[in-house]
């Protein structure tokens, strides 16, 4: 054990070193301050300023996405606490390991209302999965590697220190390493035995099963052990929007994603089913559309690492607590007994529907008849391009579900967005965090143009940081999504939804997105047609000393296809406006 | 709807409360009642919380209440393997003319006086909720000055004690 006398904010920052960070995003500010002093001074850590503390939030999650470890970024007191709420939020929905390190007033001020300060525990109380209020210098190193541990562990999430000012000015004993407190958190990951052999029995017994994979096969990397169970049953694999990637979009038996605006033959997959082995998925309802008519006639195997998720929404016939790698890792043994035994699915039948489906109601999309560019094209053609090796970083809304359909995922975790949370402007900012995280790997972020106006001032750092991320805008001077359900569900009635000024004004672009870009110090480029798409895509792959920002102008009427409506059972799924499938149809 | 018992034992750290509370009404479950105290152990706090759900709630109100970092155990008393007990103070009306009838009522719950004033008497009765409610409806007609309640808590009947293992992990961590 080493011990050594320094300041809180020296603790502080070696803690950090300790752990392991090498990078944090982050502003500072005066409750704060005290930890920049040290940080200017260590060779370990990277410190990336941002230009606002959302930005940092989103950083640090794209970072901890394709890095697999815990994102960190640092705020000041009241203003700057505040505005990571939204991404500590996204990464809560979304179980992303991020720690955030905010200042606090000096402990005698807390409770005075004083100059920036904001309860910030207590305002993401419910958006954490733990959070913790330091006082004393003491307790500094431990909370920090109290911190890492729940952020990292069992499901993981966003955990969020508090330090008062008067503890990063304090004098210290540093001692490392550190015991942890932590008598109440003991995250379960070996799934029980006997729920894995009920679950391969009806595996086994089932016509029509469907392995129904969300988020948490890709956190717990268990993608190898995915396949095989996939392969060895023959069982078909639904992939939801925080999957893409566990299984290969190209693999015979991915049926594609589900949910609100999923692939026919994945909704149908779910809705037909007689069994669901949910695997690290939590019955969103994006996935599920009306609870009540979701999957009807399907048993449920659930497992997930985290036993609230079991029977939260839909009640779970085979629970089963645990680490989704480790499960998969039993079932694959458990499945293989009942085959030895003689006990193997047969479900000739159910492929022959699924794959009726799949042949007529592949995903695809209109070109826009007036010579306008179509946002589908675009982002197929980006994903076609850069390939499959690139990360590929959406935004909210209709680019988002495009850059999920038409873009071919095929490795984990290639695809990053936030789905739970649904937080326009996550793309600039995660794209970054991403590209810091992966340098050598091309990053695209896929954006809408009202989200890229949400957090572009983070071009300012990738382009100062040199983190020479690709951002592709698809602008449809809309907020298209919206937009698409004024159109289906109130009249076409567009109500503060155009962000382009309106008939009677110049036919300028405001903001003009390639001037924006280069007063960025990022290139900036421009692409109307079809036929320069290619060529423009091409133009940003050469680059790589400068942040490049594409504004593609799209047709602003293109929409979002299949698609569940608010409200309704997924067996209402529509493929365009009005046109049901027919489900019974390929037999 | 039917009323569960929890018994929650949490690390005696500060906050806990304000986590326990905010977690119930985020997830729109409704406190029926919720007693906290410090236990025989000085690190361990135990709330009694009463809540009004059905079984499959509830099996999602303990689930999240364990995902708490604070929360050690949680277990669910059930009436009769438990004693649970409220406390009440009642201020009630009492002159000259009804003072004998109030001292009558507080006999037959064996309740006690704990106060005397020229018009009016308070008093302390405990029990469980059936036995309290009932006393304080014979005490209605005299006219109720002003009633305080606690909130209610309970702890299992035989020799088994529920913090011994919680106790055991708090000692590893520390």
């Amino acid at each position: 054990m080493t011990t050594e006398q320094m300041t809180g904010a020296q603790a502080l920052v070696r803690a950090l070193e300790n752990v392991g960070v090498d990078t944090v995003f982050g502003i500072p500010g005066g409750a704060i301050l005290p930890a920049y002093d040290p940080i200017f001074d260590s060779a370990k850590l990277r410190h990336i300023l941002v230009r606002h503390e959302q930005g940092a939030g989103h950083a640090a999650q794209g970072y901890a996405m394709v890095t697999g470890k815990v994102g960190v970024c640092m705020a000041t007191s009241g203003p700057g606490a505040t505005n990571l709420v939204t991404a500590i939020s996204d990464a809560y929905m979304d179980s992303v390991p991020i720690v955030a390190i905010t200042g606090q007033v000096a402990s005698s001020l807390i409770g005075t209302d004083g100059f920036q300060e904001a309860d910030i525990a207590g305002i993401t109380m419910p958006i954490t999965k733990h959070n913790f209020l330091v006082t004393k210098a003491t307790d500094i190193a431990r909370t920090i590697a109290e911190a890492f541990h729940i952020a990292a562990t069992g499901r993981p999430g966003p955990v969020l220190v508090d330090i008062a000012k008067d503890a990063l000015q304090a004098t210290v004993e540093f001692e490392w390493p550190v015991a942890l407190q932590l008598p109440g958190y003991r995250p379960v990951t070996r799934p029980h035995s006997k729920q894995v052999r009920e679950a391969a029995r009806l595996i086994v017994a089932a016509e029509r099963p469907v392995l129904y994979v969300g988020g948490g096969v890709l956190k717990a990397n268990a993608s190898a052990e995915l396949k095989v169970l996939a392969e060895l049953t023959g069982a078909p694999v639904v992939t939801t929007l925080m999957a893409k990637g566990a299984l290969p979009d190209s693999h015979p038996l991915h049926m594609g994603m589900p949910g609100m605006h999923g692939a026919v033959g994945a909704v149908g997959a779910l809705q037909r089913a007689d069994l669901l082995v949910a695997l690290g998925a939590r019955f969103d309802d994006r996935v599920t559309g009306k609870l009540d008519g979701f999957a009807p006639n399907a048993k449920v195997v659930h497992a997930d690492i985290d036993p609230a998720e079991i029977s939260k929404n839909r009640h779970a016939d085979v629970p089963i607590v645990g680490d989704a790698r480790e499960v998969l890792a039993d079932l694959i043994v458990a499945v293989q007994k009942e085959h030895e035994a003689g006990r193997k699915g047969d479900y000739s039948d159910w492929w022959r529907q699924l794959q009726a489906w799949r042949d007529t109601y592949p995903l695809g999309y209109d070109t826009p008849s007036d010579g306008s560019l179509s946002p589908q094209y675009v982002i197929e053609r980006i994903g076609r391009l850069a390939g499959p090796d690139a990360y590929y970083v959406a935004g909210v809304g209709q680019h988002q579900m495009w850059a999920a359909q038409f873009i071919k995922y095929e490795r984990p975790g290639a695809f990053l967005n936030s789905g739970g949370a649904g937080t326009m402007g996550y793309a600039v900012p995660a794209a970054m965090g991403a590209k810091v995280g992966a340098p050598e790997t091309t990053v695209w972020a896929i954006d809408g143009d009202g989200c890229f106006q949400m957090t572009n001032q983070e071009l300012a750092t990738c382009a100062i940081e040199g983190i020479p991320v690709k951002i592709a805008i698809i602008d449809n001077g809309n907020l298209g999504m919206v937009r698409q359900w004024q159109t289906l569900f109130y009249n076409a009635r567009y109500s503060n939804t155009g962000l382009q000024p309106q008939a009677g004004h110049a036919a300028k672009r405001i903001p003009d997105f390639v001037k924006l870009a280069e007063a960025y110090g990022c290139v900036g480029l421009r692409c109307e047609k079809a036929e320069d798409v290619d060529e423009v895509i091409a133009k940003a792959m050469e680059i790589n000393d400068a942040p490049v920002v594409i504004d593609f102008v799209v047709h602003k009427d293109a929409m979002v296809w299949p698609m569940v409506a608010a409200g309704t059972t997924n067996d209402d799924i529509k493929i365009a406006r009005d046109m049901a499938p027919e489900w019974e149809n390929g037999d | 709807m039917s009323l569960h018992t929890l018994s929650v034992l949490v690390e005696n750290k500060p906050g806990i409360l304000a986590r326990v509370a905010a977690l119930f009404s985020r997830r729109g479950f409704n406190i029926e009642s919720l007693a906290v105290g410090t236990t025989e152990h000085p690190d361990i706090s135990r709330m009694t919380i009463v809540v009004n759900v059905e079984e499959l709630p509830l099996e999602q109100v303990t689930k999240q209440l364990n995902k708490l970092i604070n929360v050690l155990k949680i277990v669910e008393l059930d009436r009769t393997a438990s004693v649970q007990r409220e406390l009440v103070l009642v201020k009630v009306r009492a002159d000259a003319e009804t003072r004998s009838q109030v001292l009558e009522t507080v006999q037959l719950f064996r309740a006690k006086v704990v106060d005397v004033a020229p018009d009016a008497v308070t008093i302390e009765a405990t029990g469980n909720r059936d036995k309290l409610d009932a006393f304080i409806k014979v005490l209605e007609p005299f006219g109720i000055k002003e009633l305080v309640q606690s909130g209610l808590v309970a702890i299992g009947r035989g020799a088994r004690s529920i913090t011994d293992r919680s106790l055991r992990a708090i000692e590893r961590s520390a």
